[in-house]
């Protein structure tokens, strides 16, 4: 390891150069089987449990496209704008590494099924950036390899490596983007935001399960700086396998502030690949990259050419669902939402959730009340995100009818909800498990009222003296007579009665 | 995909030393007798590939496949494969359900 590098005052960096951002998401799709056999893809089997002949490229092995994964692809090439490609070949990029048991990888090169598109993403203030797309194109994942000896688990010091094949062969679709230009010192920020707009769009597009923690979105993250007079662009290094969303801000920040400490020094930037670390958030040198002519593609021989027909190019157009983007705002003019409000929901992964509860009946104020003030706090508490919680959208709907129908008190349905979130079934189940209905027959609340006036003869003649705010005593004294399960309104207005009768 | 135009007969079309890049991107070992012997046989082959392009007008698209088929695919349905023991079987070494691998040298892609 060599020592740290050195880094520019980042305000400095702005102020002598402009960034340039290329960014390249690999996604997973979420197909039951591989692109080019029938392999299932369940993250986590046995190693080498979920391999055959094809995806371990063994002789007289022939791949066979997947159709879900052509549909996938063509779904996301138009969600992102992009022209379908009228016909289109795959190629073999041709390596030898060990995470390949073919020695090539079957990708796509100058032929990928989408090109030419485009993402608005829209930054936390409200800007909106046009991040232009260059190509979205369709290969297969590698194996994953497990480095053996070294003190780190990393390759650097293993004495050898073992390989798991379950991954190879899992559908994958690069998306690029072209060079961004002009973000200046929001960069960093640009590059987060379009990663989060990106995986918002495949998770509505429903083709991925974007998790990010399980590498089913992955980013590699090209910098380059251009000095404020330059006309070129600037080196690049390519920082690979960004695995989180503040993880891709970081790694764009750290590659400005090193790449202009380098530059200003006199010295040059390398073409490599760079290692992005997560505790430290710095990157290293990886190796230098190939040029595309080393990787010999050419036109995959076992694969004849793809070419989607315009009919099937619009069927497939009309499955789009909503854009996310244009969902924010339907939801924010629909709940009655400032932008504050919108943001914070957003952060803390509520709209999902809240727009699910409301779909099952509720309204959208008493799904956000329940969601954002009690259940945010319990999934902060369970460290889990909200929609990860034990409990649906739909049983939330549920709770908040038994409060609107007057079976549930705001406090009993919390109980309700903490019996839910402690899998004691429905919400009605739990009512009836833990007794928790409201007294609501005034024959039994009337017994109670009497008793607790007889019990408090002062507080009575207050109350028929017209001193009303007197019955708060007696209300609380039926309250804890019924446990807290009679409607508090209804206990003083019997209260009023009882007294005056 | 494109190749360089091909060089004026007698010119070779390519070098020794690209000879030698592509034995070392293909993992040959290829000695010094052997990159003469193969830089004179390889221009061969390319100018005689050459010689087609002569042929073939600008109508005519280049050709990947033999067969005119194209969009053949596969239901998305699981298909049986090998057991961990199978695929491991032809494994010069394996550990851990596994395949084992010396030392990796390069960096991954």
């Amino acid at each position: 390891m060599t020592a740290a590098a050195e880094l520019m005052d980042y305000d400095e960096v702005i102020e002598r150069f402009d960034p340039v951002l290329g960014l390249e998401v690999h996604v997973e799709l979420s197909t039951s089987t591989k692109m080019f056999c029938g392999c299932p893809v369940v993250f986590g089997a046995e190693p080498n449990t979920q391999v055959c002949p094809t995806c371990l490229g063994l002789p007289g092995a022939l791949p066979v496209v997947n159709a879900k994964g052509i549909e996938a692809a063509i779904r996301i090439g138009l969600a992102l704008n992009c022209e379908i490609a009228e016909w289109c070949r795959f190629a073999r990029k041709n390596y030898f590494y060990p995470d390949m048991p073919k020695n090539f990888q079957t990708s796509q090169y100058d032929e990928p099924i989408a090109f030419n598109g485009w993402l608005d993403v829209e930054l936390e203030d409200g800007t909106v950036v046009r991040v232009d797309i260059e190509r979205a194109h369709m290969e297969e994942d590698t194996g994953k390899s497990l480095h053996v000896g070294g003190s780190t688990g990393r390759i650097h010091g293993a004495e050898h490596s073992l390989l798991d094949y379950n991954r190879a062969g899992v559908p994958l679709i690069e998306i690029v983007t072209k060079p961004i230009t002009g973000t200046g010192a929001r960069a960093p920020e640009v590059a987060r935001a379009y990663v989060t707009a990106l995986r918002d769009l495949l998770r509505a597009l429903e083709v991925s399960d974007v998790r990010m923690d399980q590498g089913s979105v992955r980013c590699d993250a090209n910098v380059s700086l251009m000095a404020k007079d330059a006309t070129e662009f600037g080196t690049r290094t390519e920082t690979k396998n960004v695995n989180s969303l503040r993880s891709v801000e970081r790694a764009v920040r750290f590659e400005m502030t090193r790449q202009a400490a380098v530059l200003a020094e006199g010295g040059t930037i390398r073409l490599e690949t760079r290692h992005f670390d997560e505790s430290t958030g710095s990157t290293s040198s990886g190796r230098p990259k190939e040029t595309s002519e080393d990787y010999r593609y050419f036109p995959e021989p076992d694969l004849v050419p793809i070419a989607p027909s315009r009919e099937w190019v619009e069927e497939l157009r009309k499955t789009l669902p909503e854009m996310p983007a244009a969902r924010r705002k339907r939801i924010q003019v629909e709940w009655n939402l400032t932008d504050l409000e919108l943001r914070d929901l957003l952060n803390v992964g509520a709209v999902d959730v809240i727009a699910a509860t409301v779909d099952a009946g509720a309204s959208p104020a008493e799904a956000r009340a329940w969601w954002v003030s009690h259940l945010a706090q319990e999934a902060n508490t369970r460290g889990v995100e909200l929609a990860d919680l034990p409990i649906t959208p739909a049983q939330v709907a549920d709770v908040i009818k038994l409060v609107a129908a007057g079976t549930l008190t705001n406090k009993l349905a919390r109980s309700v909800v903490e019996g839910v979130l402690a899998g004691e079934g429905e919400p009605v189940e739990v009512v009836e498990k833990r007794g928790l209905k409201v007294v609501s027959d005034d024959s039994a609340l009337i017994v109670a009222v009497d008793e607790a006036l007889a019990g408090q003869p002062d507080v009575l003649e207050k109350i028929r003296s017209g001193k009303v705010a007197a019955a708060g005593a007696i209300v609380g004294a039926v309250m804890k007579a019924t446990k807290g399960q009679a409607d508090a309104k209804r206990v003083r207005e019997l209260i009023l009665e009882r007294a005056n009768a | 995909m494109k190749r360089n135009p091909p060089g004026v007969r007698g010119v070779p079309t390519i070098s020794r030393d690209e000879v030698a890049h592509l034995a070392r991107l293909a993992r040959l070992a290829v000695t010094e007798q052997e990159l003469d012997k193969f830089a004179g046989q390889l221009d061969i082959i390319l100018q005689s590939v050459a010689q087609v392009t002569e042929v073939a007008a600008e109508d005519v698209p280049p050709t990947s496949h033999a067969v005119p088929l194209t969009n053949v695919f596969r239901d998305d349905v699981v298909r049986p494969g090998l057991t961990q023991q199978q695929a491991l079987s032809g494994a010069p070494a394996a550990e851990d359900g596994r395949f084992r691998v010396p030392r990796i040298l390069g960096e991954e892609q």
